[in-house]
C-alpha cells in the first residue's frame, strides 16, 4: 500500500466514462506522473481525488484512510494539496495573501482573537508572514510579495500556485501541467523546484504534464491513461518502449514529441 | 475646415441633447432650477444642463483638437449650439403642441426655466448664448494642459459643491462668515469667487507638491507613520465629539442629517462585510436592521399590552444585547441553509427573507407583538448615569460610536485569518475550500457579523425614531446600501464612508433630489461601472497595486518609443 492508493476508481458524466475502473498506487516520497492525451481523464482524476467528484465507484485511501466521502476541505488538511491546469488564484489578493489563504488550516485564530489583538494572535500571525515569506523566497517570488497575484507574468502564477499548495504542508501534492506555457528556461527551473519538493521535503508528487521531456525526465513511475483507462504504467524507460502507450499518443496522430524524447 | 470631425461633433451634439432632453422632461431640470448654487447666478438646474453640455462638448472637443487646437474649441461650439437648439425647440413646443399631455413634467415652468425667463427670441438667444458658451468652455479646457485643468476643475467642483450644501454651511458656520458668502439661498457672488480662488490655490499646491509631500510622508519610518495615523483618526475623532456643543441650537438639522448618513454607514459597514470581503451578495440586509429595530421597540415600549402582560418594559441597555442577538441569531437560522447555495440564489433567497420579515412585521395576525401597520411607539431612548439622549446631537454620539465599534471590527478582521478566509471565498470558492477553508463556518461568520451589525444599526434607529413602522423596512434600503458600497468602492471601508454621504447624505439634503434618487443611483451606478469600477474610494491595496502598474507600464512606453526613436 502506498501514501494514496485509489482503487478501481471510475467517474462517470452521463453517458461518458471520464475515468474507468482506474488502479494507480502512489509510492510515498516519488514522482509519479499521469500521462495520456486530450480527454483522457487525467483533471477528472485530481478532482475525485480532491474530493471535488465523487468517484461513482472505488476507493480512494490516503495514508490507510478511505477519503472517498469527504468534503474536500477536509480532505486538503489531512494533507492533500493541488495546483490547477488554467491558473487559479486569488487574483485581487496580494502575493503574500495568496501563500497565507494556502496556510489557513495550520493557523488557530478566529473571530475573538484579531478584534481583542491578543499577543497569542499577533505572534501567530508573524509566524505566519515569515514562513510564508520563506515559502516564496523558495519559489523566488519574494521581492513580489505585496503585488496583486492576477499582476504576475504566467510563470510567476504558476510559482505562486505551488508556494500556496505547499503552504497547506501537504504529504501529497497532485500538479495538473505546472510547466503549460512556460519557456524552456522556466521549465528546467521548474523541474529543479519539483525535484527539490522530493528530495528536500520528503513531498509526494503526482504530476499530470503533457511535455514529454520533463516527464521522461523526472518521473520516478508513470502511469498512462487513454479514454478513461489506465493503458500502462512502469519506469520513463518501460513507457517509452510500451507499444500501447505509443500507439495510444501515435495512432491518433498526435505526435506528442515521444519518440523525439526517447 | 479639412479634417474636421463632423460626424463625431454631430453626434456628441445629438446624444448630449437627448440626454438634456432627457433630464428636462423627467422633471429634473425645473425641480432643481428651484435651488440656487450662487445667487442669481446659476442654479442647480442649470448647472445640470451645463453639465451635459461639458461633458458632450469635451469629448468632441478632445476628438477634434487632435488635429487642430481651433477646431477643439469650434467643435465645443457646435456641441453647446446643438444643445441649445435641441432644449430652444422642446421650450417653444411644449404650449403649441401640448406636450404637457404626453410628457407630465412638459411644463411652462419648465420652459420658463429654459428660456431664462425672457419671452420668445430673447429667451432662445440666451439659450444658445449660454449652452454656445459652455461648449466653448468645454473646449478650452480641453486645451488646457492637465496641470492646469485638474485643479481647477477640482475647485470648481469644491465650491460648487458647498453652494449645494449651502443649508449645512449657512446654519453652522459663525453668522458673520455666513453672511459673506451664503445668501438666503445659494453662495454670494463674491463668496463664489473668493472660495474658488482658495480651492483653485489649494489644488495647484497639491498637485505641485502634492506627490513630494505624500512620497516623503512614505518615507518616513513605519513607527512615525502609525503615530500619525492614528494622531489623525483621534483629531478626527475629537473634532467629531466636538462638533455637537460647539455648533448647540444650531446644529439640530446637520445632525438630523448626519445620524441618518450614520446610521447607513453602520449598515454600511456591516453589508461591506458580507459583500465586499466574503463576496456573498445579501439582498436582504434590510432584514435584519428591522429585526434589530423590532426587537428594541417590542422590548422597551409601554404599548403592545400582549407583550406587556409577560414582560414589563425595558430599558434601552437592557433591549440592546438582546436586539444584537436577535439578529445574530437570525443570520444564523438564515445563513445555514442559504450559504450552502452560491451566487444568483443566495441573492434570491435572501431577497425573499427581506420580504418575509417585512410581511410578519405588517400582518394583522402579527399586530399585537408587532404593531401591524401602525409600528410601535414609545421606544426606550438610551440614558447614561442619567442623562438621556433624545436630540439628534445625543444620537450622535451613539451612532459614532456604532461607527467606531463597526470600523474597528472591519479593519481588526479585514487582514486576519477570518478575513483572508472570507476574500479566498470571495475571489474563489472552490480553491479556498481546497486549501482547507471550511467555507461554510467562513460564510456564516460573516453573514451573522453584518446581520449583528444591522441589528445595531437597526436598534438605534428604532430608539431615535422613537416610532418604527414596517414601511421603514422596505427592501429598497437593502438596495440603498449596496449601492453606497458600490459607488464608494466595495470592500473598501473610508468608501463606505464617501458612499452614505454621497448617496444617503446629499438626497437628505437636497429634498428635490429624493424623487429622482433611483434614476440619480441607477445613473451613478452606471458611470461608476464605466469610469471608475473600483469605486469613489478604493481599497487601498489596490490604489497602491494600480500606481505600481501605472507607473511600470509608462516606462515601459517610453522606453519602447526611446527605442524607436
Ligand atoms: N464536469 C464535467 N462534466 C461533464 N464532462 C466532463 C466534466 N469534466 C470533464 N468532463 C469530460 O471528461 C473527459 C475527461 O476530461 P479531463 O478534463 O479529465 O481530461 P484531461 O485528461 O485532464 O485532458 P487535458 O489534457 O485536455 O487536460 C473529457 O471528455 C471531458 O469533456
Ligand atoms: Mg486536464
Amino acid at each position: 500500500m502506498g501514501i494514496l492508493d485509489i482503487v478501481h476508481v471510475t467517474k462517470r458524466f452521463g453517458g461518458l466514462i471520464a475515468v474507468n475502473d482506474v488502479t494507480i498506487t502512489v509510492e510515498p516520497r516519488t514522482i509519479h506522473s499521469i500521462i495520456g492525451p486530450n480527454g483522457a481523464g487525467k483533471t477528472t482524476l485530481f478532482n475525485c481525488i480532491t474530493g471535488f467528484y465523487r468517484a461513482d465507484e472505488g476507493q480512494i485511501i490516503f495514508d490507510g484512510e478511505p477519503i472517498q466521502y469527504l468534503p474536500p476541505d477536509e480532505i486538503a488538511r489531512m494533507g492533500i494539496a493541488r495546483t490547477y491546469q488554467n491558473i487559479r488564484l486569488f487574483s485581487n489578493l496580494t502575493v503574500l495573501e495568496n501563500v497565507l489563504v494556502g496556510m489557513h488550516s495550520h493557523l488557530h485564530s478566529w473571530f475573538i482573537e484579531p478584534i481583542l489583538g491578543l499577543p497569542s494572535y499577533k505572534r501567530e500571525e508573524a509566524e505566519a508572514r515569515e514562513e510564508a515569506m520563506r515559502l516564496l523566497q523558495f519559489v523566488e517570488l519574494e521581492d513580489k510579495a505585496f503585488f496583486l497575484s492576477k499582476n504576475l507574468p504566467y510563470g510567476e502564477q504558476r510559482r505562486l500556485e505551488i508556494a500556496r499548495a505547499l503552504a497547506l504542508k501537504p504529504k501529497v501534492l497532485l500538479l495538473d501541467e505546472p510547466t503549460a506555457g512556460m519557456n524552456p528556461r522556466e521549465t528546467e527551473e521548474t523541474m529543479a523546484l519539483i525535484r527539490r519538493l522530493r528530495d528536500e521535503r520528503g513531498i509526494t508528487i503526482v504530476l499530470i504534464e503533457h511535455d514529454m521531456k520533463v516527464v521522461m525526465n523526472i518521473s520516478d513511475i508513470i502511469s498512462v491513461l487513454d479514454y478513461g483507462q489506465k493503458i500502462a504504467e512502469g519506469t520513463p524507460l518501460e513507457i517509452r518502449t510500451n507499444p500501447r502507450v505509443i500507439e495510444a499518443y501515435l495512432g491518433r496522430g498526435a505526435a506528442m514529441g515521444l519518440s523525439e524524447a526517447a | 475646415m479639412r479634417g474636421f470631425p463632423w460626424r463625431e461633433t454631430i453626434r456628441a451634439g445629438l446624444l448630449g441633447s437627448a440626454v438634456a432632453l432627457h433630464v428636462s422632461l423627467v422633471g429634473m431640470v425645473e425641480a432643481f432650477s428651484r435651488r440656487e448654487i450662487v445667487k442669481d447666478v446659476v442654479t442647480l438646474g442649470q448647472l445640470l444642463l451645463l453639465l451635459v453640455v461639458l461633458g458632450a462638448g469635451y469629448w468632441a472637443a478632445g476628438k477634434a483638437a487632435k488635429r487642430n487646437k481651433v477646431y477643439g474649441i469650434f467643435a465645443g461650439l457646435l456641441v453647446g449650439l446643438i444643445i441649445g437648439l435641441v432644449l430652444a425647440a422642446l421650450a417653444l413646443s411644449i404650449k403649441p403642441l401640448h406636450l404637457r399631455q404626453v410628457f407630465a413634467n412638459a411644463s411652462r415652468g419648465l420652459a420658463r426655466v429654459l428660456l431664462f425667463n425672457k419671452k420668445g427670441l430673447a429667451g432662445v438667444i440666451k439659450l444658445l448664448i449660454v449652452m454656445g458658451g459652455g461648449g466653448v468652455v468645454a473646449g478650452l479646457l480641453e486645451l488646457l494642459p492637465s496641470k492646469v485643468r485638474r485643479p481647477l476643475l477640482y475647485a470648481l467642483t469644491a465650491t460648487l459643491t458647498l453652494g449645494l450644501l449651502r443649508d449645512i454651511f449657512a446654519v453652522i458656520l459663525p453668522r458673520s462668515i455666513s453672511r459673506f458668502f451664503y445668501t438666503s439661498s445659494g453662495l454670494t457672488v463674491k463668496g463664489a469667487v473668493v472660495l474658488t480662488l482658495v480651492w483653485a490655490a489649494y489644488f495647484t499646491a497639491s498637485e505641485l507638491w502634492g506627490q513630494r509631500v505624500r512620497s516623503s510622508l512614505q518615507a518616513l519610518p513605519p513607527t512615525q507613520q502609525k503615530t500619525l495615523r492614528w494622531g489623525s483618526y483621534l483629531l478626527a475623532l475629537i473634532i467629531l465629539l466636538g462638533l455637537p456643543p460647539l455648533l448647540g441650537e444650531r446644529g439640530g438639522y446637520v445632525f438630523e442629517v448626519l445620524d441618518i448618513v450614520g446610521i447607513y454607514i453602520v449598515m454600511g459597514l456591516g453589508l461591506n462585510i458580507v459583500v465586499g470581503f466574503a463576496g456573498l451578495l445579501d439582498l436582504g440586509y434590510v432584514a435584519f436592521f428591522a429585526i434589530g429595530a423590532y426587537t428594541m421597540a417590542v422590548l422597551t415600549t409601554p404599548e403592545l399590552p400582549a407583550v406587556r402582560q409577560y414582560i414589563p418594559p425595558m430599558d434601552f441597555w437592557e433591549a440592546l444585547p438582546i436586539a444584537l442577538f436577535a439578529s445574530l441569531l437570525a443570520g444564523i437560522i438564515l445563513g445555514v441553509p442559504v450559504l450552502k447555495t452560491r451566487g444568483d440564489y443566495l441573492a434570491i433567497i435572501t431577497l425573499g427573507f427581506g420580504e418575509i420579515i417585512r410581511l410578519l412585521v405588517i400582518s394583522d395576525a402579527l399586530k399585537p407583538i408587532l404593531g401591524g401597520a401602525q409600528g410601535i411607539t414609545g421606544v426606550a431612548r438610551p440614558h447614561l448615569f442619567g442623562w438621556t439622549a433624545k436630540d439628534p446631537q445625543d444620537f450622535f454620539y451613539f451612532i459614532l460610536a456604532a461607527i467606531v465599534i463597526g470600523f474597528f471590527i472591519s479593519v481588526r478582521l479585514k487582514d486576519s485569518r477570518l478575513g483572508r478566509a472570507w476574500k479566498a471565498i470571495r475571489e474563489d470558492e472552490d480553491v479556498a475550500i481546497a486549501m482547507g477553508i471550511d467555507h461554510v463556518a467562513t460564510k456564516l461568520t460573516a453573514f451573522a457579523t453584518g446581520a449583528t451589525l444591522a441589528g445595531l444599526s437597526g436598534a438605534i434607529f428604532s430608539s431615535k425614531l422613537f416610532s418604527i413602522a414596517p414601511h421603514s423596512f422596505n427592501i429598497l434600503i437593502s438596495i440603498y446600501v449596496l449601492s453606497l458600497l458600490i459607488v464608494g468602492g466595495i470592500g473598501s471601508l473610508p468608501g463606505v464612508v464617501v458612499g452614505a454621504f454621497a448617496l444617503v447624505g446629499l438626497p437628505e439634503l437636497l429634498r428635490e433630489f429624493a424623487e429622482y434618487r433611483m434614476l440619480v443611483y441607477g445613473a451613478a451606478l452606471v458611470v461608476m461601472m464605466i469610469y471608475r469600477p473600483e469605486g469613489l474610494w478604493p481599497e487601498t491595496l489596490h490604489v497602491a497595486e494600480y500606481k505600481h502598474r501605472e507607473s511600470t507600464s509608462s516606462q515601459a512606453t517610453t522606453a519602447s518609443v526611446g527605442a524607436g526613436k
